[in-house]
């Protein structure tokens, strides 16, 4: 059955990896390794899919002897397991085909190959754990093998400090896990997700274990403020695996949070939604902001991972109102709407990442601004960088813009909720929602535009070259995806509808049936989206008027230097860099969010020096919320050196000290 | 309560609601003394309205009241204060207007969340009125609380005073209305004059105006 | 046979939105001319323009890529596509289903982003500074207008443009304030995105105070011919969807038979007129804002489209 054979292929994946150990040595490691991993990730999702589809999402269980003796290890494989395995196959398979030809320029092979299928069959094991020992044992093997890659190429500058920062940050998700689990689990140890299922848990418990859920799975998706470490370790990995992270990993501590919350805990309380509300409106805002602030082209990526990821939180903070209010269908259309996000995101960003990765090996750089002009060079990849940035812009008729009709569908039909206090919040994350799309467009204007168009400005993007055709076969294929995914939306929401129905009781109207291939969310005289349409339209407007002007117009081109309003200059240096192309941003927004500072100093008349601008930007959460825990920590590091330097008398002292104080304890117990 | 009835009730009482934005969007002095006269014809014409479909002719006599007093005297009256006394005429507000305006929806939400679950049982037009009064009042609050500016502190709370009016003109069975309207407006006009008073003689050490020539320069 | 006719009526909309443009534009140049005292362009200006452009040769920079010679052409298409959605003298044409406010608002974001890239592309600094300022105003804008299709959407109850018209246009409205701020917000918005006075001078030669203008510099030939023309029928889009939700009178619905429709066009040729007449008078009574007010004029449309949702919840749960 697809769950035992699932397994066997994890089991091969782990393999693969011990193998990798033996090879390093070999040129052949990296194809061997990476093409190993393809076609055992394709495997899985194919059964995955096959799964998802033709078995109507029948649960398959199993129980191995493996872990704690008196527990055994639990895996099952219901519909929405096989969903995230469908993402995290997907994403595996499109990363190893890169990896394949990205592979090869690697420095230390040795440190990343052993690795990476190891992660590979990490993240398919987190999705398929069925008790909490089991999952939290899988959990921190993927944290660990990710650091490991991470800590691929440990030498670079600040490298070192991403993986540290990433370690502490996921060990403390680790430790919330394991108090959520343990809160669920009660006094008994039912650890096993069926037990804790079955169990009623108390309102006061169930929200402390909410709680601690957000604290654990959201610092591993990065919800503000716990995203610290997403713009630190995402760029340090090698590209192939910053895709993986960023588009894979984070939608594994989605299916954490879903499993945990919409699963595990039962009836949802109503104020629980503004929590999650609250918190993806602001990841949303402030990720895309933080994004556009940034001129590395990785960075600026993995900060909009954070964007990305709240937009999902919005949409799973609404299903759990609307659940909550036992509006079955419209929690449907909800979690569709985060799910369908959850698919396209891990396309587009991985597609992103790739480029951004091509980019970095044609050129050796990652800042915005030492790039530029690079569709001349690399055609293929600014196509596809283009695809991808055009979907996750969310403009029609491509994928992003699906999933993110679907929220503001859901978001429409919520004054239906009887809280008053949730009737005003939805708006206001409305609101936010939609800042933060049109922010993203301009993130995306300013990435691809200040990388890939306009004039080279150093030797090395003058000198780039298009990249091997393993990479370029990934991306054409994700930028493939996220056309038919736009166009064809209908098929994927019918397969969402079998993951919703048993998680919230409700799914969406069967949308394959619909006229044209429309979707219609709740009823056709409430709302209708046609991506094929739209894209019908748009093609049909483009070739009419092509062949329009062509027929009976000029069809004549010269070529000739800039007009650029009589004053043409032809220093590359002329251009709007990144930093000026987000400066109006910068101070509408950035001035509240970022306590950004201009100042201009200009050198007196007859002075020839330059004048100076100088920018100054405080990240506000890292100041507030790590900071001082940093300055705690080691305040108390400090303070318990002590004990390193006592003299014999007072270790003596301390040992006596504690056997009275256990005595005292044990006298006052009786 | 035919459906145009209320809905012209709604659309004067959301009209001051309006207004008391517009009034703490102002940062120049003049146009902050004419909006706040907007502000008082826009409430006479709703607590005329009350008064008509309530057929309750004593609230046409504080809806006059309001006209002649907030609409017209005492805005010209601060009008030639802040002339005289040369008051510096753009108002700063503390924090910034963005998240003051933002701030400002947040306390209209609040109100609406607060009156319209407690006054279930009371009528329509009344549960709207005192949503509204109460979105008037905070808005007044907050500007009273916003500025550095003495003329606006006062401007902010003859404005929460509006919000009180519609409150009790919403209610119906107040037949002290029209004392208390005249009571307060009087009252209003002591305390701007003392608060300016109080102001010069901060400033000048005097309210005599004949030392206060010898500061003007110019004219002796 | 009906199918024929709905189709024919379909692209009959889709033609009369694209032939009425530049009507428009030289309608709206005309009055402000008359109103500044100069005799003013001739009503068919605009059409000889593009005539004229379509003929010349394009000349384009050496730099310059494949997306700037294909971004005309994909600008133009998304604004006819969304204009063509918009109901104009008819409601419930056949492919009305698919005019989704939303995706009408998406649309003309996917023109925005080509045509901010291809003010990027050629690497100059003016093309850089219409496309950041562009990339300015947009988010600032559609905050605004998703309040906006919040307040219609609870009112109509659907995002469905033909459906929130046919709302409009019946007894329940009353007469709401929302209704009145969505309107001024709405209006607040469409100037923002059509480059009108306050925000943008579309007849301005001084290349700093330019937001449009600034990205599309570079072009000439058909190219600009396209720009222009997609500019226009972003003008009328605005303009017929104004009218459609706040003006709904008067159009015909889906097989009504003829002299529906032709009652329908005349109503809407005067309500263009109207638009037209009132957008010439405030853009010459009023003077350009400095870039960064543009930022507080969008937040007070954001403001008011909050303040109508807020106001809405008082007076539908009464």
């Amino acid at each position: 059955m697809d769950l035992i054979a699932i397994l066997v292929l994890v089991a091969a994946l782990l393999a693969l990896g011990v193998l990798a150990i033996l090879l390093t040595r070999q040129r052949a490691a990296t194809p061997i390794v990476y093409g190993g991993s393809l076609v055992l990730t394709a495997l899985a999702l194919s059964l995955a899919i096959h799964h998802l589809l033709f078995s109507a999402g029948a649960e398959q269980r199993l129980w191995l002897p493996l872990g704690l003796p008196w527990l055994g290890s639990y895996f099952h494989l219901d519909s929405l397991a096989a969903f995230f395995l469908i993402v995290v196959d997907l994403g595996a398979v499109a990363a190893s085909l890169y990896a394949i030809g990205y592979g090869r320029h690697d420095a230390s092979p040795g440190r990343v190959l052993p690795f990476y299928p190891a992660f590979l069959a990490a993240m398919n094991l987190v999705v398929l754990a069925d008790d909490a020992f089991t999952f939290l044992l899988t959990w921190e093997f993927m944290s660990l093998t990710s650091w490991a890659l991470v800590m691929a190429r440990h030498r670079e500058e600040g490298n070192a400090r991403a993986g540290f920062v990433y370690l502490a940050m996921a060990s403390f998700g680790t430790l919330a896990l394991l108090l959520a689990f343990g809160l669920l689990a009660g006094s008994t140890g039912a650890y096993a997700f069926d037990q804790i299922r079955a169990g009623k848990h108390e309102a006061l418990l169930a929200s402390l274990a909410l709680g601690l859920a957000i604290l654990g799975t959201g610092s591993k998706a990065g919800l503000v403020p716990l995203h610290a470490w997403l713009p630190l370790a995402h760029p340090a990995a090698p590209s192939h695996v910053s895709a993986l992270m960023s588009g894979v990993m984070t939608k594994v501590a989605v299916y954490g949070f879903v499993r945990i919350v919409l699963d595990l805990l039962g009836e949802p309380l109503w104020w629980w939604s503004m929590v999650v509300l609250a918190l993806g409106g602001i990841s949303s805002a402030l990720g895309v902001l933080y994004a556009l602030m940034e001129h590395d082209l990785k960075r600026l990526l993995a900060y909009h991972t954070v964007e990305n990821i709240g937009i999902i939180f919005i949409g799973l903070g609404l299903a759990l109102a609307f659940r909550s209010n036992a509006l079955g269908l419209s929690a449907a259309l909800a979690l569709t709407a985060a799910l369908f996000h959850v698919l396209n995101h891990s396309l587009f960003k991985s597609l992103l990442f790739f480029g951004s990765g091509a980019v970095q090996v044609a050129t050796g750089q990652r800042d915005m601004e030492r790039l530029g002009g690079l569709i001349h060079r690399m055609p293929f990849t600014a196509f596809t960088f283009l695809v991808g940035a055009t979907a996750i812009s969310a403009l029609p008729p491509l994928n992003g813009f699906v999933s993110e009709w679907l929220t503001f569908q859901s978001i429409l039909v919520s004054p239906q909720l009887p809280q008053w206090a949730l009737k005003f919040f939805v708006p206001a994350v409305a609101a936010l929602l939609a800042l933060a799309a049109a922010l993203a467009a301009a993130c995306f204007v300013k990435a691809f535009g200040v990388t890939f168009l306009g004039r080279p400005r150093t030797a090395a993007a003058a000198a780039a070259h298009e990249v091997d055709r393993f990479a370029l076969a990934a991306m054409f294929g994700l930028s493939a995806l996220c056309l038919l995914a736009g166009i064809f939306p209908g098929a994927v929401i019918d397969a969402i509808g079998l993951v919703t129905q048993p998680l919230v009781g409700a799914q969406m109207p069967a949308q394959l049936g619909e006229a044209w291939l429309s979707i219609i969310p709740i009823a056709a005289s409430r709302s209708s989206y046609n991506g094929l349409i739209v894209f019908v339209f748009i093609g049909l407007a483009v070739f009419a008027s092509t062949y329009a002007i062509h027929r009976w117009a000029s069809r004549a081109v010269r070529r000739s230097p800039a007009w650029d309003c009589g004053f043409p200059d032809p220093a590359p240096q002329t251009q709007y860099t990144a930093g000026s192309f987000a400066q109006p941003i910068r101070r509408v927004f950035g001035t509240l969010v970022f306590r950004a500072r201009e100042r201009v100093t200009m050198p007196l008349p007859g002075d020839a020096s330059p004048a100076r601008l100088e920018v100054r930007m405080r990240d506000l959460i890292w100041e507030v919320f790590y900071e001082p825990i940093w300055g705690a920590v080691g305040f108390l590091a400090d303070l318990l050196n002590q004990l390193q330097f006592l003299s014999i008398r007072k270790y003596l002292s301390l040992v006596f000290g504690v056997l009275v104080l256990i005595l005292l304890v044990l006298a006052l117990w009786q | 309560m035919t459906g145009l009835s209320f809905d012209v009730a709604h659309v004067l009482a959301g009209g001051l609601v309006l207004v008391s934005f517009i009034l703490l969007y102002q940062d120049r002095m003049y146009p902050l003394i004419r909006v706040f006269a907007l502000q008082a014809v826009v409430l006479s014409l709703s607590v005329a309205w009350q008064a008509f479909i309530q057929n309750a002719p004593h609230l046409f006599i504080t809806a006059t009241i309001a006209l002649g007093f907030k609409a017209i005297v005492i805005p010209v009256a601060l009008h030639r204060i802040v002339h005289r006394l040369g008051i510096h005429r753009m108002v700063e507000p503390v924090v910034g207007m963005g998240p003051t305006m933002l701030f400002g929806i947040g306390l209209v939400a609040l109100s609406i969340g607060v009156m319209l679950p407690v006054t279930a049982q009371a009528s329509t037009l009344a549960r709207e009125d005192l949503a509204f009064a109460l979105a008037v009042i905070l808005l007044g609050l907050l500007m009273m609380v916003s500025r550095h500016n003495a003329v606006s502190q006062v401007v902010g709370f003859m404005s929460l005073e509006n919000g009180l009016i519609l409150a009790a003109s919403g209610a119906k069975g107040m037949p002290l209305v029209v004392e208390i309207s005249v009571a307060f407006s009087i009252l209003i006009a002591f305390i701007v004059i003392g608060i300016f008073l109080f102001r010069i003689r901060e400033r000048f050490d005097t309210v005599d105006l004949q030392a206060l020539q010898r500061f003007r320069g110019g004219q002796r | 046979m009906a199918i024929i006719a709905d189709l024919l009526v379909q692209g009959a909309q889709m033609l009369l939105v694209l032939l009425l443009a530049p009507l428009l534009t030289g309608f709206v140049r005309k009055v402000r001319a008359r109103l500044l005292r100069r005799q003013g362009p001739p009503l068919i200006q605009p059409y000889r323009d593009l005539l004229r452009l379509i003929r010349k040769e394009v000349v384009v920079a050496d730099g310059a890529s494949w997306l700037f010679r294909a971004a005309p052409y994909l600008i133009f298409a998304a604004i006819w596509v969304a204009a063509s959605l918009v109901p104009t003298f008819a409601i419930d044409l056949i492919f009305s289903w698919s005019a989704d406010l939303i995706a009408i608002v998406a649309l003309l974001g996917s023109a925005r982003f080509f045509l901010a890239l291809a003010g990027l592309d050629v690497g100059t600094s003016f093309g850089g500074i219409g496309a950041s300022r562009e990339m300015m105003i947009a988010p600032l804008a559609e905050p605004a207008m998703i309040m906006i299709v919040f307040t219609l959407s609870l009112l109509a109850r659907s995002t469905q443009l033909s459906f929130v018209v046919a709302f409009m246009s019946g007894p329940d409205v009353g007469l709401r304030i929302s209704v009145a701020l969505s309107l001024v917000a709405l209006i607040m918005v469409a100037l923002a995105e059509n480059a009108r006075m306050p925000v943008d001078n579309p007849a301005t030669h001084l290349e700093l105070t330019m937001v449009h203008e600034a990205m599309v510099l570079e072009y000439s030939g058909r190219h600009l011919a396209m720009i222009e023309l997609a500019a226009a029928l972003k003008l009328l889009l605005y303009v017929s969807l104004i009218s459609a939700i706040f003006l709904p009178w008067a159009m015909a619905v889906a097989g009504q038979g003829i002299e529906a429709y032709v009652i329908g066009l005349a109503v809407y040729l005067a309500k263009l007129v109207l638009a037209g007449f009132m957008l010439a008078v405030f853009e010459t009574s009023i003077a350009k804002m400095r870039v960064f007010r543009v930022s507080e004029f969008l937040g007070t449309a954001l403001m008011l489209g909050l303040l109508g949702t807020l106001l809405l919840f008082v007076s539908r749960n009464l």
